[in-house]
C-alpha cells in the first residue's frame, strides 16, 4: 500500500471525526449530554489515536491519549461532562486538528504550543495514578492497565453469517495469538442444531479463551474489529472477581455447569471458587427480590450487570445486522457504502460528459439536416441518455451544505464567548445540496458574514434589553433552492444597517453625490465597497473594512450575487445566490448580428417581439411598457458595439436576476441548448457581462452572458458603455 | 472414509452428507484427512458435528492422517485428537 495515500486518507478521516467530535462537544457545552454522544466522542478520539499509532504519529497518539482517558472516565461515570469540560475538550480537539493538519503536511514532529497546558488541565480529570502512566506511555499504544501480563478471559460467540461473509473465526484466533499467549481454547459446538437443520455454511461456533498478555482491553477488542457486528464478545480482565465469571456464565447461552467446567479446566477459576460463587449468586438472586438489596451488592456486580445489559442491548443489534445482510447485500462493513474519490477524477468525468453533450447535440443537428427519420430517433434517444448521464455525473459532485453550516456552531459558540454576548444559532435547510467546489469556497465568505453579524449586527445584551428585545441574540443560517440557483442567507436579529451612517460615509469618501437620492438597496450595497466600514470601533474580529468587498468578490467568482435586506432596529439578512453547478447550464441561444450569445435558461421569463409600435412608444428611452409595468431594456448590439443592419423583427428576452427584471433586445431567438461552460482565458477575466464561452454543436463559439454582472453595469450608466465595449 | 478435498466453506455443503453417511455406515467410523490441505472454521465445525453424531449413535469417531496444517488448526481450537491422528 502506498503509505502517502493512506496518510491522506487518515488525515481526511480524522478531520471528519474531529468535526463529529466537535458537534457532540458543542451539544455538551449547551448541557445536552447523553451516553450515545459520549460514546461517539470517545470512539472518534480512539480511532484518531489508534490510526495515528499505525503511522507512528507519536505526538497525536500522546496528546489524544489524554483526551481519550478523560472521555473514558466520563463513560464510566467517574467524571461529569459539564460545559467547562466540554470547552476544554473543544480546545483539545483544536489542538488535535493542528497536529493532524501538520501530519498531513508532512510535519510529523509538529509542536502545538497549547498542548502542554491543555494536558495539564486534562490531568485534573484523571486520577493521579493515570497521570503518571500517561507520561510513561509515550510511543507505544498506551496500556490502560499498567504493564504486567495477566490472564484475560475472552468469550466469543460468532454470528450465523460470519462464514458466509467471508470471515473465518479460526483466523481471528490465530491473530489473537499474536497479541499474547493463548493459554487455552475451548471450542463450544453446543449451538450446533440437529443434523437436518444444520447448515454447514452457517457458523455455530463459540470459543472460551484464556489469553496471557500485557496488552490492554482495547487491543484485544481490536483483534475482533472486523467481526464486531457479527459476534458477541465478552472480555474479562485478569484477576476479575469470581462473581464476574458467574455473571459471565449466566449471561452466556450454554448450560451453567458446562461453562463452569470450562472455566475451571482453563484455570480461570478453581472448583471451590466456582461453587462458592454459584452459591452466593443464587443468594443474590433471592435477595434481589427484596427492594433495596440490589444496591448492597451493586459494587460486586457491576461488571456482570454490564455484561447482562450488553446481552440485552446486543441481541437486537446483532439480529438487525443479520437481517440486513440476509437481504442479499455483500456485507463488507459500512465502509463499502462510500467511496473516497479524487476530486480530479470527478472533474475529468464531468468534462468528458460536457464534451459528450456537445457531440450529442452535433449528431442531433446532423440528423436533422439529413432528415433521416431513423437517425433522428436514435439521436433523440442518445440525447436523453446523455442528459441523464450528465445529471448523474453532476449529482456526484453535489453535497449537502449541512456540514459547512454545522462548522458555524463552533464559531458562534467561540465568538459569542469572546464578545461576551449570548448568541444562538439556528440552521435551516442543512440538507440543501450544492456543488462540492462551491461548498468548499463558500466557507470563507460565510465566515466573514457570520462574524460580522455577531460583532456588529447583534447588540450587547444591555442594549438589546433596553430596545425591548430578548437578551439572547439569534443568528440564522438558511439554505434553499430557488429557480435554478441556491440561496444562502445569513440573518441576525440585531440593530440593522444604519442607512444615514452609510450614506454619510459614502458621501465623505466621494462614492455618492451629497444630493443623491438612492433606494435602500443601493445604499446597502455600498457596504461591499472596498475599505468601507462604518463600525465606530475596530475589533479584532471585524470592522476594519476588509471583508465585505472580499465576500462580494468570492461570491462573484462563483458566478453568484450578494444582496442585503435590513430594517433598522430589527436586523439584517445577507442573501447569497449561487448557481447550482459551475460546469453545465441549460442555455437559451440568441443572435445579435452574426454573434450568438447564451443566456442561462433558468433566468429567462418570457420572449416578446419588439414591434415597431412598441419601439416608437419608448421614444428613445430605455424603458418599455410591459402589460402596464415599466421594463428597462438593454440593446445588446449597442452594448457590445455589434455593427451590421438591424433585424427587421427584433425580439426582447425578459430575464430576471436578483429580483430585478430586464429586457434584452436581440435580433433573433434561436432556442434552448445545453451549454458546457468553458471559462474565459486569463486575459478576458476582467471583462464584465460575459461569464464564459461555449462551443456550439456546429463548431462556432458563443459567449455566455453574465446577466447579474450585466445588470450591475447597466445600473451604473456612467461606466457601462466603456467597460462593455471593450468586451465585444 | 477418505476426504479428498479441502474442508472449507467452499466444500462443506458437499461434504456434510458424505461424512454423515460414513458415520452411519460403520461401527468404527474413521475419517482420513491425509489429502486435506486446508481446513477452516466451516470444516472444523463439520468435524464437531460428525463427532457428535457418532457419539449419539454410541460410536467413537477416529480421525487420522492429519497434515501438519490441519493438525495445527485442530490443536488450536482444541479438537480432541488421538495419537493416530497425525499423518
Amino acid at each position: 500500500m502506498n503509505l502517502d495515500l493512506a496518510l491522506d486518507t487518515y488525515v481526511a478521516e480524522s478531520r471528519e471525526l474531529l468535526e463529529q467530535m466537535e458537534e457532540a462537544l458543542l451539544a455538551f457545552a449547551k448541557g445536552d449530554c447523553d451516553a450515545d454522544r459520549v460514546n461517539a466522542v470517545f470512539r472518534a478520539a480512539h480511532t484518531i489515536k489508534g490510526s495515528a499509532g499505525l503511522f507512528g504519529l507519536d505526538a497525536i497518539v500522546e496528546f489524544t491519549h489524554g483526551v481519550e482517558s478523560v472521555l473514558d472516565r466520563v463513560r464510566d461515570g467517574l467524571v461529569i461532562m459539564d460545559p467547562v469540560l466540554a470547552n476544554l475538550l473543544l480546545e483539545c480537539s483544536d489542538c488535535m486538528r493542528q497536529l493532524v493538519d501538520a501530519a498531513g503536511a508532512g510535519d510529523t514532529g509538529a509542536v502545538v504550543e497549547e498542548a502542554p497546558a491543555l494536558r495539564q488541565r486534562l490531568s485534573v480529570y484523571l486520577g493521579e495514578a493515570r497521570e503518571t502512566s500517561c507520561a510513561g506511555a509515550r510511543a507505544q499504544p498506551p496500556a490502560r492497565v499498567a504493564g504486567s501480563a495477566g490472564d484475560w478471559h475472552i468469550s466469543l460467540r460468532f454470528g450465523r453469517d460470519v462464514l458466509r461473509n467471508g470471515m473465518d473465526p479460526v483466523s481471528f484466533l490465530r491473530y489473537l495469538a499474536t497479541v499474547g499467549d493463548i493459554v487455552s481454547i475451548a471450542t463450544l459446538a453446543d449451538a450446533l442444531p440437529s443434523v437436518e437443520e444444520m447448515d454447514p455454511e452457517s457458523c455455530y461456533l463459540g470459543f472460551e479463551i484464556q489469553l496471557c498478555t500485557a496488552a490492554d482491553k482495547q487491543t484485544i477488542e481490536d483483534v475482533f474489529e472486523f467481526v464486531r457486528d457479527d459476534c458477541q464478545i465478552r472480555i474479562l480482565p485478569p484477576s476479575s472477581k469470581a462473581a464476574d465469571y458467574v455473571d459471565l456464565i449466566t449471561a452466556l447461552p450454554e448450560a451453567d455447569t458446562r461453562l463452569g467446567e470450562i472455566l475451571v479446566s482453563s484455570g480461570a477459576l478453581t472448583q471451590a471458587e466456582l461453587e462458592a460463587a454459584l452459591a452466593s449468586q443464587s443468594d443474590c438472586d433471592q435477595l434481589a427480590d427484596v427492594p433495596g438489596a440490589q444496591e448492597a451488592t451493586a459494587t460486586n456486580r457491576r461488571l456482570g450487570e454490564i455484561l447482562v445489559s450488553q446481552e440485552v442491548v446486543r441481541e437486537p443489534v446483532v439480529q438487525a445486522a443479520l437481517d440486513k445482510q440476509k437481504q442479499g447485500r455483500e456485507a463488507k462493513g459500512q465502509e463499502a457504502r462510500f467511496i473516497r474519490l479524487d476530486a480530479e477524477k470527478l472533474d475529468r468525468l464531468i468534462n468528458q460528459v460536457g464534451e459528450l453533450v456537445i457531440a450529442g447535440a452535433g449528431i442531433g443537428l446532423a440528423a436533422k439536416r439529413v432528415g433521416a427519420t431513423e437517425m433522428l430517433e436514435a439521436a433523440s434517444t442518445l440525447e436523453s441518455l446523455v442528459e441523464s448521464v450528465r445529471d448523474s455525473a453532476l449529482q456526484l459532485r453535489m453535497v449537502p451544505i449541512g456540514a459547512t453550516f454545522n462548522r458555524f456552531q463552533r464559531v458562534v459558540h467561540d465568538v459569542a464567548q469572546e464578545l461576551g454576548k449570548d448568541i444562538g444559532l439556528v440552521i435551516n435547510g442543512a440538507e440543501t445540496e450544492l456543488d462540492k467546489t462551491m461548498v468548499d469556497r463558500i466557507g470563507d465568505p460565510l465566515m466573514h458574514l457570520v462574524r460580522n453579524a455577531m460583532d456588529h449586527g447583534i447588540e450587547q445584551t444591555d442594549v438589546r434589553i433596553a430596545a425591548g428585545k430578548s437578551a439572547k441574540g439569534m443568528l440564522s443560517l438558511n439554505a434553499f433552492h430557488e429557480s435554478g440557483s441556491i440561496v444562502i442567507e445569513v440573518s441576525d436579529d440585531g440593530g440593522g444597517l444604519r442607512r444615514d451612517r452609510i450614506l454619510a460615509k459614502a458621501v465623505e469618501r466621494g462614492l455618492v453625490a451629497p444630493d443623491a437620492d438612492l433606494p435602500d438597496r443601493e445604499v446597502f450595497d455600498l457596504i461591499f465597497e472596498p475599505g468601507f466600514s462604518t463600525a465606530a470601533k475596530v475589533s479584532n474580529l471585524s470592522g476594519r473594512g476588509v471583508g465585505m468587498d472580499v465576500v462580494k468578490r468570492s461570491v462573484g467568482d462563483l458566478r453568484g450575487t450578494v444582496e442585503v435586506d435590513s430594517v433598522e432596529g430589527r436586523g439584517t439578512t445577507i442573501r447569497i445566490r449561487l448557481p447550482l453547478t459551475l460546469a453545465i447550464i441549460d442555455g437559451f441561444l440568441v443572435a445579435v448580428g452574426k454573434s450568438v450569445f447564451v443566456v442561462p435558461l433558468d433566468i429567462v421569463e418570457e420572449c416578446l417581439e419588439l414591434t415597431p409600435e412598441a419601439r416608437a412608444e419608448t421614444s428613445g428611452r430605455d424603458f418599455l411598457n410591459l402589460r402596464g409595468q415599466a421594463l428597462p431594456f438593454i440593446e445588446l448590439n449597442q452594448l457590445f458595439d455589434i455593427a451590421g443592419p438591424r433585424s427587421p423583427r427584433e425580439n426582447i428576452l425578459v430575464v430576471r436576476s436578483a429580483g430585478r427584471r430586464v429586457g434584452l433586445v436581440v435580433d433573433q431567438l434561436i432556442g434552448e441548448a445545453q451549454t458546457v461552460i468553458k471559462p474565459l482565458g486569463a486575459w478576458f477575466q476582467t471583462v464584465k457581462g460575459i461569464g464564459g464561452s461555449t462551443i456550439m454543436s456546429d463548431g462556432r463559439v458563443a459567449l455566455i452572458l453574465d446577466v447579474p454582472g450585466l445588470l450591475e453595469h447597466v445600473h451604473r450608466p456612467a461606466s457601462r458603455r466603456e467597460v462593455l465595449k471593450s468586451a465585444a | 472414509m477418505v476426504v479428498t478435498t479441502d474442508m472449507t466453506i467452499y466444500t462443506v455443503a458437499e461434504l456434510k452428507p458424505q461424512l454423515l453417511a460414513a458415520i452411519n455406515g460403520s461401527d468404527e467410523p474413521r475419517i482420513e484427512l491425509s489429502q486435506v490441505a486446508e481446513i477452516d472454521s466451516a470444516g472444523v465445525q463439520l468435524l464437531y458435528l460428525a463427532r457428535r453424531e457418532a457419539a449419539v449413535a454410541g460410536r467413537k469417531l477416529r480421525i487420522s492422517g492429519c497434515t501438519p496444517t490441519v493438525q495445527e488448526i485442530l490443536t488450536l481450537v482444541g479438537f480432541p485428537l488421538d495419537e493416530e491422528a497425525a499423518a
